[in-house]
C-alpha cells in the first residue's frame, strides 16, 4: 500500500482525498478515531518520536523597488549539524514572472512547488489568463491548510511582475502577509538588519542587487545554517532573469583584503600627518616603521 | 552517526545521571541497522559501494548483509539506515519497476526511478522509511548519474554523494579528491575508473577504522555500458 499524490482542485479536499498519509502506530491506537487530517486535536508527529531530523535552515529574501523584484537565497541545505548539500537550489521559477522561495524541510518544498506549478498551469489554462501573485498565495494558503497541523513548515515566499512588483509571504500555519521586503529563515534577522538599512524605492538595479547580495552574504556570515553560495533573480515586466551564482567565500576574502588595504591606507595617513605636525627631525616621534 | 550533546547540560558541565524510578519505554517503530553507502558517477561508468555489516545497538547480526541493490542494467540504489524499511522500499521499487516494463514495454531509466522514487517516499511523508538511499546509474546518454534521497523524498542529482552512518566522515573526503574543494592550483584532471574504484577502497577502510557500524566487507557495483560488475573487498572484522 502506498500513498500516491494526485493534483486536485479545491473540492477534492475531503475525506476520501489522496492527501491521506499513513500514521505511526501509537497514535493510531486511541480508540474510535481514524487519522484524517481534518482532526484538529490530533496532536502531530512530535520531533522527538523521530529518529531523524529533516533539512532545515537557510536565509532567503526578497523585495520590490522601482524596477522590479529581487528575489536572493543562500545555497546550504543542512540537516541538524550536517551539511546535506552545499549547492542546493531554494528558489524556483513558477512561470516567467513568479518565483518561489522556499524554506523549512526540502522534501516539503520540492513537493509544494512542484503543486504549484501543476495548479498554476492548470488555472491559466481553465480561465484562460494567469493568475496573479495575490491568487497564487491565496491558493497556497488554502492548499497548505488541511497540513495546518502537521509540523511541515513550509514558507514560502512569492513575487510578480505583472500587476506591479509584489512580494508575498505564505506560512503553512496559514499566515499571508504582502509587504515591500520580506526575509525568511533562520538567518533572516541579519539580511532584515542589512535590508531595513540600504532599501530605498528609488534604487538602481546594480544598487538593489549589491544590496540583496550584501544581506544574504552578511547572513551567510553569522549564521551557521546557511552558507555557501548566494542565488540572485531579478524579475521585471519581461520576466526573470538570473545572476550567477556565487560563492561566497571569495567574497570574504576580498572583504578582508579590502580591510587591510583600508588600514594600511589609514596608517600611511595618519604618518603623514602626524609627520607634518611634529615637524622635522623631532626625536620624540613615536613611529617605528 | 553524529555525536551527541545529550550528555552535556546547558552550561557546558558535564550532566549529572540520577536514579528516577522506573522509566516506561514507548514501542519504537524504528531500529537503527548501521551501515554506509557511497555513490560515484564518472564521464561514462557509475560506482555504488556498500559496506555488509548489519548491526544493532552493540550487536551484529550479519556480517554479510550488502546495502546495494540491483534494480535495472543500468541502475543500482543504495539503502542504509533502518533493513525493515529498505527492504520493503526496495521490495515495492522492484514491483513498480515490473508494473512500468510491462505497461511501457521498457525499463525505467534511472532519472525517473529517481523521480519515482521522491514520491514513494513523500507519500510516507508523515511516517517516514526511515533510508537514505543513493541512486547510482547511467543516464540516457550514457553519463554516469548519481541521485541522493532525504529518508522524506529530497532529491537531486550529484557527482558523488555518501549516506548512512559514516557518511560525515566520508564526504568531506570526497569533495576534497573528487571535487577539489579546498584545494589551490591543482590540474583538475577527470576521474577515471581506476582511480575512483581505488579511492572507494581507500575511503571505506578508513570509515571502517572510525565508525563502529562499518565493516566487515565491501561490494562495489561497477556500471558502464557493458553492464554491472561486482567487487568485494574485506574490511576490518572488529
Amino acid at each position: 500500500h502506498m500513498c500516491m499524490y494526485v493534483c486536485g482542485t479545491a473540492s477534492e479536499f475531503d475525506r476520501d482525498s489522496a492527501f491521506h498519509f499513513l500514521f505511526p502506530p501509537w497514535q493510531c491506537s486511541r480508540k474510535n478515531r481514524v487519522p484524517t487530517l481534518f482532526s484538529s486535536t490530533f496532536s502531530s508527529l512530535s520531533p522527538n518520536q523521530q529518529p531523524f531530523q529533516l533539512s532545515h535552515g537557510t536565509t532567503t529574501l526578497g523585495f520590490i523597488f522601482q524596477d522590479g523584484v529581487i528575489a536572493a537565497a543562500d545555497t546550504r541545505a543542512s540537516c541538524k549539524g550536517l551539511i546535506c548539500c552545499p549547492i542546493s537550489q531554494k528558489i524556483m521559477p513558477i512561470h516567467s514572472h513568479l518565483v518561489v522561495n522556499t524554506s523549512g524541510s526540502s522534501a516539503d518544498c520540492m513537493l509544494w512547488e512542484w503543486i504549484l506549478t501543476h495548479e498554476m498551469r492548470l488555472y491559466q489554462l481553465r480561465h484562460r489568463k494567469r493568475l496573479s501573485v495575490n491568487g497564487a498565495a491565496k491558493l497556497l494558503s488554502t492548499m497548505l491548510h488541511p497540513f495546518k497541523d502537521q509540523n511541515t513548515k513550509n514558507v514560502l515566499s512569492t513575487f510578480g511582475g505583472r500587476s506591479g512588483p509584489r512580494v508575498c509571504y505564505v506560512c503553512s500555519d496559514g499566515l499571508q502577509l504582502k509587504g515591500e521586503i520580506i526575509s525568511v529563515g533562520s538567518g533572516s534577522p541579519y539580511a532584515y538588519a542589512v535590508l531595513d538599512d540600504g532599501w530605498r524605492w528609488g534604487m538602481t538595479v546594480d544598487e538593489a542587487v549589491a544590496l540583496a547580495r550584501e544581506a544574504v552574504f552578511r547572513a551567510t556570515h553569522w549564521d551557521a545554517y546557511s552558507g555557501n553560495n548566494v542565488d540572485l533573480f531579478h524579475i521585471t515586466a519581461h520576466g526573470w532573469r538570473r545572476r550567477d551564482r556565487e560563492d561566497l567565500k571569495e567574497e570574504y576574502y576580498r572583504e578582508r583584503e579590502r580591510k587591510s588595504k583600508k588600514i594600511k591606507e589609514r596608517e600611511k595617513e595618519r604618518q603623514k600627518r602626524e609627520g607634518d605636525e611634529l615637524g622635522e627631525g623631532d626625536i620624540y616621534s613615536v613611529h617605528c616603521g | 552517526m553524529m555525536i551527541s550533546a545529550r550528555a552535556y547540560g546547558d552550561n557546558g558541565k558535564m550532566k549529572e545521571h540520577h536514579y528516577t524510578g522506573p522509566v516506561e519505554h514507548k514501542f519504537s517503530p524504528y531500529a537503527f541497522n548501521g551501515g554506509t553507502v557511497l555513490a560515484v558517477a564518472g564521464e561514462d561508468f557509475a560506482l555504488v559501494a556498500s559496506d555488509t555489516r548489519l548491526s544493532e545497538g552493540y550487536s551484529i547480526h550479519s556480517r554479510d548483509s550488502p546495502k546495494c541493490y540491483k534494480l535495472t542494467d543500468t541502475t543500482v540504489i543504495g539503502c542504509s539506515g533502518f533493513h525493515g524499511d529498505c527492504l520493503t522500499l526496495t521490495k515495492i521499487i522492484e514491483a513498480r519497476l515490473k508494473m512500468y516494463k510491462h505497461s511501457n514495454n521498457k525499463s525505467m531509466t534511472s532519472g525517473a526511478i529517481a523521480a519515482m522514487l521522491s514520491t514513494i517516499l513523500y507519500g510516507k511523508r508523515f511516517f517516514p522509511y526511515y533510508v537514505y538511499n543513493i541512486i547510482g546509474g547511467l543516464d540516457e546518454e550514457g553519463r554516469g548519474a548519481v541521485y541522493s534521497f532525504d529518508p522524506v523524498g529530497s532529491y537531486q542529482r550529484d557527482t558523488y554523494k555518501a549516506g548512512g552512518s559514516a557518511s560525515a566522515m566520508l564526504q568531506p573526503l570526497l569533495d576534497n579528491q573528487i571535487g577539489f574543494k579546498n584545494m589551490e592550483n591543482v590540474e583538475q584532471l577527470p576521474l577515471t575508473l581506476e582511480k575512483a574504484v581505488q579511492l572507494v577502497k581507500d575511503v571505506f577502510i578508513s570509515a571502517a577504522e572510525r565508525d563502529v557500524y562499518t565493516g566487515d566487507a565491501l561490494k562495489i557495483c561497477i556500471i558502464t555500458k557493458e553492464g554491472i560488475r561486482e567487487e568485494i573487498v574485506p574490511l576490518r572484522k572488529d
